[in-house]
């Protein structure tokens, strides 16, 4: 009896964690799929519209915001991978290079937006409302979801952040690291989320 | 207490823990508090919004101005609806009996995520603040009708933003109870009890609980749409920006029509519970009861398009919804069913809670019934928002999920706290309130189809004396629900103190002490291969 007393007071179970993590992806997914739905509805409707203003975004600048995306989804499954093996000193590195790829990210973004803002092309601008129906369509999808992305890649970070203190105050170790494996699985999804983006947006023409 | 043999039995209403006083109940994580907690809410919540249905049939006792004026009146029936939606029927059920039985009924401690439990909670109060906001501040309270309906709710002028806001915080809450819900069916069953050996309640929850996951973010993605269209002009849902209000439509009964689904699936799950303890029998069609429950849900998300027959879409799309909408009815029906046969044969004893389960099959079935109605096509465009279907709405809805919790309440009233209400108040409380739900919606049928709409706040004379009978029957139910709900109080406080299996049920939480203590099962539970054994 008393064994199974301790038992419950120390009640952990990773599995559950992971579960539930997992279960909250679906959600996200599903959040970024209704937005889908709309970019594709709006697609058939102005196919040249669409056409056009992608054009206006650089492909550069969007591979090279994916390389980074997905390098750092690479370090972060190593640090996992570190921890696992009780490597603390590598696993803080990875999570390091993970934040700071996720920072070169949003540095690009911030340039990228900043571009099309100085041209006028941002919702609730007064260029905007003249530009025809599918180019304003287009402009406002893409602020509305490459926004909703970099908000998640802030959330994502700050994740991480939490996940790199507790590594360093050794809250995560090799024996309990389901925090840090919660973390990774909610940056991959970030992740993916830009790997629908980017064709979209960038790429189909 | 690691070091006691026996473990003290100490209510979870007497434990004391690290916080004292209110903040015992605020900062709580133990899954019976929450689910108090959620039911002081709602059914304050639950007033609020049964007045404001009163001041509307007040309103249309006469034609013309009666006490109000048009714009007030349209800021009524929003909230009402807001209220009633959001605030009521979403959490009700699952969050106040769900979170309180479900891991009693699993023959677990808790549920999965205490702390997200918590945290659920605290998002459903803050939405629920933001909610009310929105009538208070000084833009007026909003008038778009609980649907937001585009383009109307991004043009004007009241406070949309913050209601939209609130609607969507609350389901973020509602997503974590899901997800909670979830991981605690799969992962907290006492060893031994497998799926199919969980009572039906638990797998009714399941099956809600995965449409509050998968549903909810679609609702999201529309409002913070909504939101972002009203600040800065984008154009979604506009037609003067290229966009397409019948798209909002679309993306808004996505969620919630599968939201439909979530306030009647737990309904269905306690009316499953009630049903064999007071006929002492064996339930009938364990399985199919069980696989209806996800067959709901799963075809609950492909029928959302019936909402729209009058919108403008193409016809293969109406008779395909149309289609999908009768068969969504079977397992509905085959429930209907099975608690018939249950009690064929078995020892009846007509108590308060079998009494309300009993009124909900019989106003479960003329809800829907009337809803095959609206759902085919050609008879839909007669019935289209019309009072018709606010009656069909309210028949599920109130009659089924409302008359449902009034039974869990019945039902289970004695293992929250531990007393017995008054049987002979609950008897009267139970007429007065059928005898006035019914004098209030069923005009309400035939009034819709002579071509009364909803939502109106005037109406030519034709139709008075079915809203005169209408509005009696709002002041009768509205006394009933005071005497219930005075009984049920009375009775947690300072009734008879009841004993742990009142009503000789079989299923875990009748096996422990009432109230129950903080972890639920100071033994491991003795987990039965039939739930619903009665020998």
């Amino acid at each position: 009896m008393s064994e199974y007393k301790i038992h419950i007071e120390e009640h952990r179970d990773d599995e559950a964690s992971k579960l539930g993590m997992w279960l909250f992806i679906f959600t996200e997914l599903l959040l970024f799929g209704g937005l889908f739905l709309v970019y594709s509805i709006f697609r058939m409707e102005y196919p040249k519209a669409f056409h056009e203003s992608s054009l206006e975004l650089s492909v550069t600048i969007g591979a090279i915001n994916t390389i980074v995306l997905l390098f750092s989804s690479m370090t972060i499954a190593m640090a996992l991978t570190a921890m696992q093996k009780n490597n603390q000193k590598l696993a803080l590195i990875f999570i390091g290079i993970t934040l700071f790829c996720a920072a070169v990210f949003l540095f690009n973004k911030y340039f990228e937006w900043g571009h099309k803002i100085e041209h006028g092309l941002y919702p609730g601008s007064t260029l905007m409302p003249l530009l025809d129906r599918g180019h304003l369509l287009y402009f406002s999808l893409y602020f509305f979801m490459t926004g909703l992305h970099a908000l998640h890649i802030i959330i994502g970070m700050t994740l991480l952040i939490v996940c790199f203190f507790k590594v360093k105050s050794k809250n995560i170790n090799h024996q309990d690291y389901v925090l840090l494996e919660n973390g990774a699985l909610y940056w991959h999804l970030v992740d993916l989320i830009w790997i629908f983006l980017f064709p979209l947006m960038y790429l189909i023409s | 207490m690691t070091e006691n043999k026996k473990i003290e039995y100490v209510s979870y209403l007497d434990h004391k823990g690290k916080y004292k006083g209110l903040l015992s109940w605020i900062m709580a994580t133990d899954h019976k508090r929450i689910g108090l907690l959620y039911m002081y809410a709602i059914m304050t919540f639950f007033f609020i919004g049964a007045f404001l249905g009163l001041l509307m049939k007040i309103e249309l006792i006469a034609p013309g101005e009666t006490i109000m004026k048009p714009q007030t009146y349209n800021g009524i029936f929003t909230l009402h609806g807001i209220l009633m939606i959001f605030m009521v029927v979403i959490p009700g059920l699952s969050a106040v009996f769900g979170n309180f039985f479900l891991p009693i009924l699993i023959g677990a401690k808790d549920v999965a995520f205490p702390k997200l439990n918590r945290l659920s909670w605290w998002i459903f109060i803050a939405g629920s603040i933001m909610a009310i906001a929105s009538q208070l501040l000084k833009n007026g309270p909003p008038d778009s009708g609980w649907t937001f309906y585009a383009p109307y709710s991004t043009t004007t002028g009241t406070n949309v933003i913050m209601a939209t806001s609130a609607a969507f915080v609350l389901g973020f809450s509602s997503i974590l109870t899901g997800l909670n819900f979830i991981v605690t069916i799969h992962q907290m069953r006492a060893p031994g009890m497998k799926f199919f050996n969980m009572p039906l309640f638990p797998w009714a929850l399941y099956a809600t609980a995965w449409i509050q996951l998968l549903a909810t973010p679609i609702i999201g993605i529309t409002l913070l749409m909504l939101i972002a269209e009203r600040l800065f002009g984008i154009g979604f849902f506009n037609p003067d920006l290229g966009g397409d209000p019948l798209l909002f439509q679309h993306l808004f009964w996505i969620y919630s029509h599968p939201a439909v689904y979530v306030m009647i699936l737990p309904a269905m799950g306690v009316i499953t519970e009630i049903i064999p303890t007071f006929c002492q029998r064996q339930i009938y069609g364990y399985k199919a009861i069980a696989i209806s429950s996800l067959a709901i849900a799963g075809v609950g998300f492909l029928v959302w398009g019936h909402h729209m027959f009058t919108s403008g879409m193409s016809d293969q799309a109406r008779w395909f919804f149309s289609l999908l909408t009768f068969i969504v009815a079977v397992p509905s029906a085959i429930k209907v069913f099975n608690w018939i046969a249950t009690m064929y044969n078995g020892s009846i004893d007509v108590k308060p809670p079998f009494l309300y389960a009993l009124s909900f099959i019989f106003l479960f079935t003329i809800g829907g019934t009337t809803g095959l109605l609206l759902g085919s096509v050609a008879t839909n465009v007669q019935v289209h928002d019309t009072a018709f279907v606010v009656a069909h709405f309210h028949y599920i809805i109130f009659g089924g999920m409302g008359f449902a919790f009034f039974a869990a309440i019945h039902y289970w009233l004695p293992k929250m706290y531990g007393r017995m209400y008054n049987f002979k108040r609950a008897y009267i409380a139970w007429g007065i309130n059928f005898v006035g739900f019914n004098l209030l919606y069923f005009p309400q049928f035939i009034i819709g189809i002579e071509g009364m709409p909803r939502r109106y706040f005037d109406y030519p004379a034709q139709f008075q004396p079915a809203q005169i009978v209408s509005s009696i029957g709002g002041f009768i139910l509205i006394f009933g629900l005071i005497l219930m709900v005075y009984n049920l109080v009375q009775g947690a406080r300072k009734g008879e103190v009841a004993p742990a299996n009142p009503w000789h049920g079989s299923t875990l939480e009748w096996q422990i002490p009432s109230p129950p203590s903080l972890e639920n099962f100071d033994e491991a539970p003795v987990i039965k291969a039939n739930p619903y054994d009665y020998q």
